[in-house]
């Protein structure tokens, strides 16, 4: 699994990638996902107008699923709105609203329509939703989804035992927040996801250099760099409200001098400076051996993601190695404009 | 606590118990109380009848509002309290915490597998000595060889 840093892809993403991403990964550069909140609203137009604007800059887009609880459109849905844009969705699951019979329904409903990356991630409680009078479900955690949906592609059963007519096939990710109690356990944390069969990590917001160099210190020394591809999440502290509700998020953790530089200075300026510091911040992690890329949280900004990513003197994305653009490609669109996969065959077969 | 764990492990008079215990319905509801009376003190066991506490230097997972059987989530807070409730500390943390005291710390990194909720109620003590156990969690960490599901 080890990402070729001299540009040649690993040997397995030679065999055929999962996903884009899995092959700009496996390629050696440095990979950029952004994430997408779906509408409160029953309309696909809002994910379609963003994608069109980030296509350029990013490998793919998470679609949340539920996220801080609140209700909004679901991420199988958003997933599709992306893929008739051409960007290549990252659907994230939750354990908060399904149980194992739904999720793996999911998983395999995922698949079948095309979408090639999925995330599995505990998920938020209702209790600070807009539903908080919801029956919270979580009858799987984090590693339990991971380790079913390794199982199901694997080794073509569902939990029961039953086996599948078909198998997915798409690129596995899971989530870890290296400033979270205990701070000791997060590197074997990701270790249990990498054994159930994580392949990528994306991270929570990222505002303290210093720990993730601490985390992937301890990630490296468990081997796990070897096994998996980390992306730090990284996102823009707005405007003061922007920085109140960062500071109250459960695992989001900003060291004071972080809040020192951004109330020092003027409300007007505070969005400029938020690019530079997050620019800043890409640099450092770029940096740290075994970072393979960012996630960049920054909803609701649409310019944020080009404007950072020329300041980080990223700029837009490079294109893949054709020989695998068609292979991936395959997987990631649907037929045709507009159209979902129902065919239930395995897309790009060889 | 783990000291009195090995006095309770399977043996030929703890299955011979659990068998008698089983084969008498009103005996076992008197002891399937006994055992929820005496760990829900102790531990605050909400009796899913597959017992992880001796994976969990003792902390009840279920205590957990998102009943992570493989915690903590990304949420708690640096002092270390649930995100779900902060007045209350996250279970994986002290978990983690008693572990890493007892030098036990490899027990966290066995992968849980989901529960089975069919079992809600029951003794996990008979379950336990009748071998139902078994397969609760992986021997180790998983990462030499993929556990399987």
């Amino acid at each position: 699994m080890t990402s070729s840093r001299d540009g040649r892809p690993a040997p397995e993403a030679q065999k055929r990638p999962y996903s884009r991403l899995h092959q700009r990964l496996a390629s050696g550069d440095f990979a950029i996902t952004a994430e997408v909140v779906p509408p409160r609203g029953a309309t696909l137009s809002g994910i379609r107008r963003i994608a069109t604007h980030l296509r350029d800059w990013i490998d793919a887009a998470n679609i949340t699923d539920g996220q801080g609880a609140v209700t909004r459109m679901s991420s199988w849905a958003g997933s599709l709105g992306l893929m008739q844009a051409d960007v290549e969705p990252v659907m994230q699951f939750s354990c908060r609203d399904r149980n194992r019979i739904a999720l793996q329904a999911d998983l395999l409903g995922a698949y079948a329509v095309g979408i090639p990356n999925v995330l599995c991630l505990t998920g938020d409680h209702p209790r600070f939703g807009d539903q908080p009078d919801a029956k919270p479900v979580f009858d799987m955690d984090s590693v339990q989804l991971v380790w079913t949906a390794r199982t199901l592609r694997e080794e073509k059963r569902l939990l029961s035992g039953q086996q599948l007519s078909v198998a997915p096939r798409w690129f596995i990710g899971a989530v870890e927040n290296p400033s979270a109690a205990p701070q000791r356990f997060r590197a074997e944390r990701v270790g249990k996801k990498i054994a159930a069969g994580a392949q990528f990590i994306q991270t929570q917001f990222v505002f303290d250099v210093p720990i993730v160099e601490r985390w992937m210190r301890q990630v490296r020394d468990l081997g796990l760099d070897k096994r998996c591809w980390f992306l730090c999440g990284v996102g823009p502290i707005r405007n003061r409200r922007v920085l109140q509700f960062l500071q109250a998020l459960p695992g989001v953790y900003i060291p004071d001098h972080v809040v020192k530089r951004m109330l020092g200075v003027p409300e007007d300026q505070m969005a400029n400076e938020a690019l530079e510091l997050c620019s800043e911040t890409i640099q450092q992690l770029r940096e740290i051996p075994g970072v393979s890329g960012v996630h960049v949280i920054a909803s609701g900004w649409d310019d944020f993601i080009p404007e950072v990513l020329t300041r980080a003197g990223i700029g837009r994305r490079k294109p893949l190695d054709p020989a695998f653009e068609d292979a991936a490609a395959a997987v990631a669109r649907p037929a045709g404009p507009g159209a979902a996969r129902v065919s239930g065959g395995q897309p790009g077969a060889d | 606590m783990l000291r009195l764990h090995r006095l309770m492990e399977p043996n030929f008079v703890t299955r011979g118990l659990a068998r008698a215990i089983e084969a008498a319905p009103p005996l076992y509801r008197a002891f399937t109380w006994l055992e929820e009376k005496t760990k829900h003190r102790l531990f605050g066991c909400r009796m899913c009848a597959q017992c992880a506490l001796p994976t969990t230097a003792y902390a009840c997972p279920q205590t957990c509002p998102k009943q992570l059987r493989n915690g903590p989530c990304g949420g708690a807070f640096p002092d270390g309290s649930c995100e779900v409730y902060p007045e209350m500390a996250c279970v994986w943390v002290i978990a983690y915490e008693r572990a890493e005291e007892a030098g036990r710390v490899e027990d966290l990194r066995r992968l849980v597998r989901p529960i089975d909720h069919t079992k809600w109620g029951q003794s996990s003590w008979i379950n336990y000595w009748q071998g139902r156990d078994h397969g609760l969690w992986t021997e180790d960490d998983g990462l030499a060889a993929a556990p399987r599901l």
